[in-house]
């Protein structure tokens, strides 16, 4: 079959190759599991001349314990880290993880591209001829939006089910371009705008994740909330960290992924520290999230309706996770 | 761009000059006429082109034949052993698990994939595995129920 992608794969096998290849080759994209990406650029969504493939870096591809963190490979396969013991402590992570599309994706699908995937929309996940019938929309090769069509603003929503789960651990991700090298956290990665959600630059590279191993003393879980049970991105997608103390609940971290271009993470609640059974509090946390999401139509289901989702899975998170069983999550 | 490239598929070693950006699914089918390798979505939506890659299930739409060079790729042709069907492929077969038969490559190869892995699953390990494959006729439960027979055969053998 006649896809139309036509560009250059190379696979180097080390960091530097890389990074090298990434500054010195004109619009060369990072390629890891291409899952994200091939089905992307089946549909014309960008043309790269050139794809630098992470899959021979054995260095982005194991699990390890460097002092008081976990640091995972950006190149590790979703699937794998499933079979991973190393990450038992974090349940959030393996339940996020585990919520990813199908087993098939999932042995492709790398952390990393997880992180870096695009934001997605009704009207730009569709084939060249669909967009172009339709009009094709500010986000690429047009110039409104069919979502909010007075605006100047695209509204494509960050879907990953993996980045709220490492927001609410404390994650830190390590960036490498040609003469950088530098952690930074996982927050500080993204931007709210649908047309560049990401700020890493053109040339910059994922090439791992810490976890702090203390966060291992949270409680942790991941839901979310999708038309089909399997193979499907989140509508809304809530992850939620929290420690308990004998008054009740004396740490919590939400972070919400689906409803906006990037994931939010919610740490500086003004109720917390709460008694778990106090609604009112719970209610003004609902609130505090509920100002800042702002999903609109950019997919299937109204945008009130998953407004609604991530009040209630974060709820069913925070009952689970304050059970006298929660601590595996929920 | 064009790439030289060694791979194993059923077995064969096979080296051939590519596109770096022919996918997986068109290198067995227009290539090597592989045509049991189905495609039935333009994009990881659906299954029908699961294929082994190292023994693990991947799904061939997605997949740059490139980046499986050096690795060993099975496809529903190289599960019969001796003109045999397989104890999966029986099942299918007995147990009425496919219809039109446009999902059953995909379904085998990722039942296949399980069976390797745990040899024998229960009904959940089984519905999560074939999780990602869709089929239009059967409802899966003769599918599911398929699967179970496989793994009777298999414990009796
Ligand atoms: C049918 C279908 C269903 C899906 N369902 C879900 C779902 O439910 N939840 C979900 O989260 N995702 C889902 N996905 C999206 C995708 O499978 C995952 O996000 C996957 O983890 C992406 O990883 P990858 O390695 O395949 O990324 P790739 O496709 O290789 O890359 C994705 C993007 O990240 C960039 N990139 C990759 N690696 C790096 C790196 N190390 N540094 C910098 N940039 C990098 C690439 O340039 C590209 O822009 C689905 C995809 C499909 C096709
Ligand atoms: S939100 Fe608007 S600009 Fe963005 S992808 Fe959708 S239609 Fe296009
Ligand atoms: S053809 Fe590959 S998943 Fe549908
Ligand atoms: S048997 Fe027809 S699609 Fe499954």
């Amino acid at each position: 079959m006649n896809t139309g992608m036509n560009f250059e794969l190379n696979a180097p096998a080390s960091i530097a190759e890389v990074v090298e290849q990434l500054a010195n080759k004109t619009g060369a994209r990072v390629f890891s599991g291409g899952t994200d990406l091939v089905p992307n650029l089946r549909r014309r969504i960008g043309t790269p001349p050139v794809l630098v493939s992470t899959d021979g870096v054995a260095e982005m591809k194991s699990v390890d314990l460097q002092g008081d963190h976990l640091v995972i490979g950006a190149a590790m396969p979703l699937a794998q880290l499933l079979e991973s013991d190393k990450l038992a402590g974090f349940p959030a992570l393996l339940q996020a993880i585990a919520e990813v599309a199908g087993p098939g994706l999932r042995e492709a699908a790398t952390i990393g591209g997880n992180l870096c995937q695009d934001t997605r929309c009704l009207f730009y996940n569709q084939s060249h001829w669909w967009r172009k019938s339709n009009g094709f929309c500010l986000k690429l090769d047009g110039d409104t939006c069919h979502v909010a069509p007075n605006g100047e603003h695209c509204f494509a929503a960050y879907c990953g089910d993996v980045a709220p789960a490492l927001l609410v651990l404390g994650a830190e991700v390590r960036i490498a371009a040609q003469g950088k090298d530098r952690w930074v956290s996982l927050n500080s990665i993204y931007e709210d705008d649908g047309r560049s959600h990401l700020l890493l630059k053109p040339g910059e590279l994922l090439v791992s994740i810490r976890i702090p191993l203390k966060a291992a003393q949270w409680r942790s879980g991941y839901l979310k909330s999708r038309l089909r049970k399997s193979v499907d991105f989140p509508l809304a997608g809530v992850a939620v960290a929290l420690r308990l103390d004998n008054r009740g609940i004396s740490h919590l971290r939400i972070a919400v992924t689906g409803t906006n271009s990037r994931p939010l993470l919610f740490e500086d609640f003004s109720v917390v520290p709460l008694s778990i059974t106090d609604d009112l509090a719970l209610s003004a946390i609902d609130r505090e999230i509920g100002q800042s999401i702002k999903p609109m139509r950019t997919t299937n289901l109204p945008g009130l309706y998953r407004r609604k989702m991530v009040a209630v899975l974060g709820r069913r998170l925070i009952e689970g996770l304050t059970a006298p069983t929660g601590k595996n999550g929920v | 761009m064009a790439s030289i490239i060694n791979l194993k598929v059923n077995g064969k070693t096979q080296e051939h000059l590519i596109p770096d950006a022919m996918l997986l699914v068109d290198f067995l089918r227009d290539r090597l006429g592989l045509t049991g390798t189905k495609q039935g979505c333009d994009g990881g939506e659906c299954g029908a082109c699961t294929v082994l890659v190292d023994g693990r299930q991947r799904l061939s739409c997605v997949t740059l034949a490139k980046s499986v060079a050096g690795k060993t790729v099975e496809t529903i042709e190289s599960i019969e052993t001796k003109g045999r069907l397989s104890r999966l492929q029986a099942a299918f077969h007995e147990k009425l698990g496919t219809q039109c038969g446009f999902c059953t490559p995909g379904m085998i190869m990722a039942a296949e994939s399980l069976l390797r892995k745990n040899p024998a699953p229960e009904r959940d390990e089984i519905k999560e595995a074939l999780s990602g494959n869709l089929c239009r006729c059967t409802g899966y439960v003769k599918i599911i129920e398929s699967v179970e027979a496989a793994i009777l055969t298999g414990e009796q053998a």
